[in-house]
């Protein structure tokens, strides 16, 4: 498996540290009820197929990176920089 | 039928004409008073300990493929109860000695094999955090040894002792631990639970469940809409989508393990060994084949294979640790869906919704609790209370702070 890294092109994969799903870039505000925590933190669609997930190109140029692939077929479709994400387009329903 | 020696020999003589279908086929029925999703090693052991301990005959066992065709049909068959964790600990005693009478307790050969287990240590931080595991073991009324250099080189002398890396300080010897045939669990645990009248229905996947004002009243599937007052999901790796039709998120993330099989040898390797430092451990098969694995690839995925820096890095462990082995010819591997929770132990829980309980979050350790999680999750759905054994196994504890966490990496989905 190879990962595109928008800054530093394909990688091999084990250049990558792989933190989750994208549910993490929702963090709660300041006093959000403690479910948001668990929702944000455990709780998770784990899709077969399409999914979202932060990858950080640890022994790369150290961005971390949204990668867009399928979870059945490993097939990458997109990577981008968590860095240059707008609000829009995070992940809807997020608990505050 | 009552399978024995006089069976076989009977039966030999007379042309093996007598043999009959070890479980029924049945057409679903419309209703039942228990339905259990999912015909894996938990979900049959769930029905067999439901009809066995609780009278609860006329229950479903929904398989979407065949009988014993996820996780339970291929893995590294090890069974254990060295746990350190109260909650686990005592979950996995009772798991073992369930284990101990399974054959008799089933009527079927499940080739239980109590070879040893021997979990290496390589530093003395690491012997002196083994010795409380091991005393744990013991106050759990469980066995363990520990070993030192000299003590692992009797029982495994073909170890690299002298590697630069990982020297080889000593082990933990587990002697009631051991393996036991896989497929043969699945098959005992479903013949028994079909004798007793559990209907195992094959290709019957569950597409719908239905709940209504927050009371579970069956679900559709397709062979068509089954009522039930009580339904178990217990779906091992795709646990996720079979919540996500109840309108659930589980703390759940389901990634891939690799394992490996080689060319028949002759008896080679008579224990389990486990080398936590490289990330693998291996035994042989009773075909002669050795069997081994490493860790997770560490990404979600439900593709049943993995990618090839986790051969490379198994291989690398296996040939550090008995370079014995490097001529052995690898001749299949494969990648099995675990559901992981943030802690690495299990989920056995009711839900928020009335009759729908879950059994779930196995991680890479589902085999040897298979008796004790059909035992645990069978209590929950015909009394409503957790088993004494699984209480701590709760679906709220990452909520709640109430955390297993068994390897003490911390409860994130990629730690463990």
């Amino acid at each position: 498996m190879r990962i595109t890294c928008p800054l530093c092109g394909p990688r091999d994969r084990r250049e990558f540290y792989y933190y989750g799903a994208e549910d993490y870039l929702n963090r709660p505000t300041e006093g959000a009820a403690p479910e948001a925590w668990d929702d944000y933190l455990h709780l998770r669609d784990n899709p077969a197929g399409m999914t979202r997930d932060l990858w950080y190109h640890e022994q790369g140029c150290a961005a971390w990176l949204r990668v867009t692939r399928n979870t059945v077929t490993h097939e990458i479709s997109e990577t981008e920089l968590v860095s240059a994400l707008k609000p829009g387009d995070l992940k809807k329903g997020a608990r505050t | 039928m009552r399978y024995s020696g006089l069976k076989v020999i009977t039966e030999g003589l007379f042309g093996n004409k007598g043999w009959k279908p070890a479980w029924r086929n049945p057409a679903p029925k419309a209703e039942y008073d228990a339905i259990i999703i999912g015909g894996g090693g938990h979900g049959l052991s769930t029905a067999y300990y439901l009809a066995k301990n609780h009278g609860l005959t006329n229950i479903a066992v929904l398989e979407k493929g065949y009988l014993g065709s996820g996780n339970i049909g291929r893995n590294t068959t090890i069974v254990r109860a060295n746990y350190f964790l109260p909650g686990n600990s005592q979950f996995y005693s009772h798991s073992l000695k369930l284990w101990e009478g399974l054959e008799a307790d089933l009527n079927y050969n499940v080739m239980h094999s109590q070879r040893g287990l021997i979990n290496l240590f390589h530093s003395d931080g690491q012997r002196d955090a083994f010795a409380r595991r091991g005393n744990a073991m013991i106050n759990q009324g469980d066995d363990a040894e520990l070993l030192d250099r000299e003590g692992v080189r009797k029982h495994l002398p073909y170890l690299d002792f002298e590697q630069t890396r990982f020297p080889i300080y000593g082990g933990l010897l587990h002697r009631r631990g051991g393996t036991a045939r896989h497929d043969a669990v699945a098959w005992g645990y479903a013949r028994g639970a079909d004798q007793r009248g559990v209907d195992l229905i094959q290709n019957c996947e569950v597409t719908g469940i239905d709940i209504e004002n927050g009371v579970v009243k069956g679900v559709q599937t397709t062979r068509g809409p089954i009522r039930a007052k009580k339904v178990g999901m217990i779906a091992a790796g795709r646990s996720g989508q079979v919540a996500a039709m109840a309108g659930m998120r589980l703390p759940v993330e389901s990634h891939i393990l690799q394992a490996f099989v080689t060319e028949g040898l002759k008896p080679v390797i008579d224990h389990v060994i486990s080398f936590g430092m490289g990330h693998f451990y291996i035994s042989q098969s009773d075909k002669g084949g050795l069997v081994f694995g490493g860790d997770l690839d560490f990404y979600a995925s439900y593709a049943s294979r993995g990618n090839l820096p986790m051969v490379e890095h198994v291989m690398e462990a296996g040939m550090t640790l008995m370079p014995m082995i490097g001529r052995a010819k690898v001749l299949r591997s494969w990648g099995g869906i675990m559901d992981m929770t943030p802690d690495g132990s299990p989920i056995i829980d009711k839900t928020h919704i009335e009759g729908l309980f879950i059994d779930c979050g196995w991680n890479y350790g589902g085999f040897k609790a298979v008796p004790a999680s059909g035992w645990c999750m069978a209590h929950l759905m015909a009394t409503g209370d957790s088993h004494p054994v699984a209480r701590r196994f709760r679906l709220n504890r990452f909520a709640t702070g109430h955390l297993l966490d068994e390897e003490g990496t911390g409860s994130q989905h990629n730690l463990h």
